[in-house]
């Protein structure tokens, strides 16, 4: 007899993740990330064609008709352009979270540590800026600060600030009360030390586990930038900029539009895998955020 | 005499948990009887199985746990392992009632009280909204909740927790169960209102002549109000007999200081409540022995190799489960 | 009444600040909105002689003044590009906005409340798993690569529905429907993830109090007690999440605007900054940010219908 009673089941299990067991997807995740990686890096010694030069013979041809992944609707070759391409996303998937978590980091700690007036107004500004739509933020700032690589970096940065400050004040908040905190204090330290020895170690673990998760959310969004043509000028190769264009030759040559998304796709779900890995061992719970 | 057919046989039930690769025993081979109209009585520390023996009549063990042959369960001539899922349901609320520990937590707190008590009637007696809505102004005067009207309407959190445990036995009592299930009925409540509960259940289980579980860790609160008293440790039943024996002639140990750790307010001098020396023994890890031994004052070699079987005292159906039980009258 | 109006304070502060921020942030744009009127050939005097016109003279603050005046007037202004009045191009560009966010969020709520209601109930099923794992690869996936594959199978291939375009509600509701449907599916793919996941947990914390207990101890069946008894005590995070999503979409869904060619306020947005249309982009963002503190205070009156204890006003939660 099985049991007198296991009719209902579902009750008491905790939120276990899936994904938590996935060890060898994880591996193959770093593995990807390692090979976009090294192949961004090495883009230029590839015996492969210029990512700008025009193969005027084969216009949109199929992967392997003399090109390793076909042509582009221009007959610029796919394999080339994804490679720049990459470096672009990479690129601003690493740095522009750096930047968010500066711009934000700072305003967050300062906010969460003094509290008061300089609190209240930070809060202010940060609630001001989640009230904007995201897109048209970024938009905007793109706008403003123009297409080059740099700027595009720039201003996802300061896209994403406004949300790691939130975060950041809280966690600061929190540990601003320790302990620790008011032995520091009690021991003459100064608030400078006390920020950059206590606080800001504290701060850094999780965020930085925090970042990987942005860093899937910035490759999405320069993508979406590319995509409207607002990433990096039109030359450079940005892989949102390639869905794009293959959208014109989407009926008859799918591949031109699918083999870049599918990359960017294979890419934004290895960050995200290792990020919800690493926030599963440093228990980053999603209540904090 | 033959006895009459007995309302509820719970034998030899196990509930294990697999936790891990471990096996939590939460519930060791426990056998009791219970008559139609009568109390049992179950105390314990926490943490002694008395709740999981609870959940587990009701059929609501967690999905992970297991029931091991040849343990079972009996109501009423029926054995529950063999019921279907939807046919267990079918007695829950309707046959056998429940009473929660916490009454703050037990009630919905975003349902209005009416709905919650109509809910069983209308569910397993199929009556229309006005027919529960009636009865449920019974139900609410019966357990002595003035001004029913009004009340019917509110939510939880309106009410004072005395109140709400009220509406929660109103609930329980609903559909007439032959079976009372009170799991800690007072503890989390008012030592004001604690007697006032305990006094309304005792009313209530005699005028409807059900059977009754009142489930304690507090010795005291069981004194008078059962017919029979079942302690049981570390997910078994080390001693049973009916209440009045128990008290005059305590065999075990872990009874006695369950026995002393009763709070009482004639005795001043014993203002310091005695507590008992020692932990709740690991359930995934109990010893060859018996479980009390490591706390108990008296053990000796054999009390950690062999664990004691219950036993008749041979008097008034008194059983005890140690190998060298408190002798009789005497105080240590 | 005093919390009503503190709130209220709060959500007017929060559109001022976001049409003042718009404004400062047109105003560091590279080129003035006079050469987008003037064209590239204008003549430095028909520059002076436009920025006088429309009263970019004056210093910022003085404009925003201005423009504020107007709106309470009910006068959004005149697009700098086609001379239309703003407020009647967002009203022309309105019903498709809005159309597709119901439509979106409807296709969201169906799909995310029975998978969370089925997965928390049955915590790490084969079920549970597979939806987990399907919403994990979906959230990995760019909206508008999805929409690219969802037009290449359903639109191009077995051409079920139309690639691009949209059909108004006076061509017949049901091309309508059908020019709306790809567009919403695509949002609604990566939506219905997020819904679900913050419903899921809500329900799962849920299911472990002891009401519910005591509604399998009443003998009610499983259905009865997910839907009467655990849902609604659990909707707190996902009336937050819809709120938001909500609010995002309006005027955020630019990029599957773009892409099926739906006339919506994502797109206006668009084509005013591109255009540097100040008076057209100043008039969606007034409305985004007019819709996104409407959609708050919906959500924080929505909390008070969930849960009888914030009514009273003695329990807040978030």
């Amino acid at each position: 007899m099985p049991a007198t009673g296991c009719s209902i089941r579902g009750f008491g299990g905790g939120a276990s993740r899936v994904d938590r067991k996935a060890g060898g997807v994880f591996w193959l995740a770093v593995a990807w990330l390692a090979l976009v990686a090294t192949l961004a890096v090495s883009a230029a010694w590839w015996p492969l064609p210029a990512p700008d030069q025009i193969d005027w013979v084969r216009l949109t041809a199929k992967p392997g008709d003399g090109h390793l992944l076909g042509t582009d609707n221009l007959g610029r070759d796919i394999a080339a352009r994804l490679l720049f391409g990459a470096r672009v996303s990479l690129f601003v998937g690493l740095l522009a979270p750096c930047v968010g978590l500066l711009a934000g980091g700072l305003l967050g700690i300062l906010a969460g540590f003094y509290r008061g007036t300089i609190d209240a107004l930070i809060v202010v500004v940060i609630d001001t800026l989640l009230a904007f739509p995201r897109l048209v933020l970024l938009l905007v700032v793109a706008f403003v600060f123009g297409s080059s690589l740099f700027s595009l970096t720039l201003s996802l940065g300061i896209v994403i600030a406004p949300s790691v400050a939130r975060i950041v004040r809280a966690l600061t908040i929190r540990i601003a009360e320790r302990e620790f905190i008011l032995a520091a204090r009690a021991a003459g330290a100064s608030d400078a030390a006390i920020i950059l020895r206590e606080v800001l170690p504290n701060v850094l673990m999780p965020m930085l586990v925090y970042m990987l998760v942005m860093t899937g959310l910035v490759i999405v969004a320069e993508g979406s930038l590319g995509f409207l043509g607002l990433s990096v000028a039109s030359p450079m190769p940005s892989w949102g900029g390639m869905i794009a264009e293959g959208r014109d030759v989407l009926a008859e040559h799918p591949h031109v539009s699918m083999i870049p998304a599918t990359v960017m796709f294979l890419t934004v779900l290895a960050v995200n895998l290792i990020g919800d890995r690493m926030r599963g061992w440093l228990d980053v719970r999603e209540s904090q955020l | 005499m033959r006895e009459p057919l007995p309302l509820l046989v719970v034998d030899k039930l196990s509930v294990h948990l697999p936790c891990g690769d471990r096996i939590v025993r939460a519930i060791d081979e426990v056998s009791f009887t219970l008559q139609r109209g009568q109390t049992l009585a179950l105390v314990g520390e926490s943490g002694s199985g008395k709740s999981m023996l609870c959940r587990a009549i009701m059929g609501l063990v967690p999905g992970r746990a297991l029931l091991p042959a040849p343990g079972r369960i009996v109501f009423a001539g029926q054995d529950l392992g063999a019921l279907k899922a939807s046919e267990r349901a079918g007695l829950c609320g309707r046959r056998i009632g429940m009473v929660l520990q916490d009454p703050l937590s037990a009630l919905n707190p975003v349902m209005k009280i009416g709905r919650q008590i109509a809910e069983p009637m209308r569910h397993h007696l199929g009556m229309s909204r006005d027919q529960a809505r009636e009865r449920s102004f019974e139900l609410l005067r019966a357990v002595g909740i003035a001004q029913a009207e009004t009340r019917i309407d509110c939510y939880p959190h309106q009410l004072s927790g005395g109140m709400r445990q009220r509406v929660v036995i109103a609930i329980a009592l609903a559909c007439e169960p032959q079976l009372l299930i009170a799991d800690e009925p007072t503890t989390a409540l008012d030592v004001t209102v604690q007697a006032d509960i305990l006094d309304l259940l005792a009313r209530l289980q005699q005028e409807r002549n059900m059977a009754m579980i009142l489930v304690s860790h507090n010795l005291g609160v069981v004194a008078g109000r059962a017919h029979e008293t079942a302690v049981m440790y570390a997910g078994r039943i080390v001693e049973q007999a009916p209440t009045d024996e128990l008290f005059a002639r305590m065999r075990m140990r872990y009874t006695r200081a369950l026995f002393d750790a009763i709070p009482r307010l004639d005795d001043p001098a014993q203002a310091m409540l005695t507590a008992i020396g020692g932990q709740s023994p690991d359930l995934a890890a109990l010893p060859d022995g018996c479980s009390f031994a490591p706390r108990c004052a008296r053990a000796e070699a054999r009390c950690s190799d062999q664990a004691p079987t219950l036993v008749s005292d041979g008097h008034a159906r008194h059983r005890y489960a140690c190998w060298f039980p408190c002798a009789v009258g005497a105080n240590t | 009444m005093r919390f009503v109006g503190g709130k209220f304070l709060h959500l007017i502060v929060v559109i001022l600040a976001v049409t003042a921020l718009t404004f400062a942030m047109l105003d560091l744009l590279p080129a003035s909105a006079a050469y987008a009127v003037a064209g590239a050939n204008a003549s430095a005097h028909d520059i002076a002689a436009i920025q006088e016109d429309l009263g970019l003279g004056d210093p910022a603050l003085v404009r925003y003044g201005k423009w504020l005046a107007g709106v309470l007037r009910g006068d959004l202004g005149v697009s700098l590009v086609s001379g239309q009045p703003v407020a009647q191009a967002i009203v022309s560009h309105l019903p498709a906005t809005v159309e597709l966010v119901v439509l979106a969020q409807l296709f969201t709520l169906l799909v995310a409340v029975p998978v969370g209601l089925l997965s928390a109930w049955r915590v790490d099923s084969r079920f549970d798993r597979f939806c987990s794992t399907l919403g994990f690869g979906l959230t990995s996936i760019p909206s508008f690569a999805l929409a690219m594959v969802l037009v290449y199978f359903l639109a191009l291939k077995l051409k079920w529905f139309p690639a691009v375009g949209y059909a108004p509600l006076s061509a017949g509701v049901w091309p309508n429907l059908k020019s709306l449907f790809l567009p919403a599916v695509s949002l609604a793919l990566v939506e219905w993830v997020i819904l679900m996941r913050v419903l899921r947990s809500e329900l799962i914390a849920t299911l472990q109090e002891d009401f519910i207990l005591l509604a399998r101890a009443k003998g009610l069946p499983a259905w009865k007690i997910l839907l009467q008894h655990a849902l609604r005590p659990s909707l707190f995070g996902a009336l937050t999440v819809f709120g938001l999503q909500v609010g995002n979409l309006i005027g955020g869904a630019v990029i599957v605007e773009q892409l099926f060619a739906l006339p919506g306020v994502g797109r206006l947005l668009l084509a005013g900054i591109f255009a540097q249309d100040f008076a057209m982009v100043q008039g969606c963002v007034l409305l985004i940010a007019v819709a996104y503190v409407a959609i708050n205070f919906l959500v924080d009156a929505g909390y008070g219908l969930l849960d009888p204890r914030v009514r009273r006003g003695g329990f807040a939660r978030g």
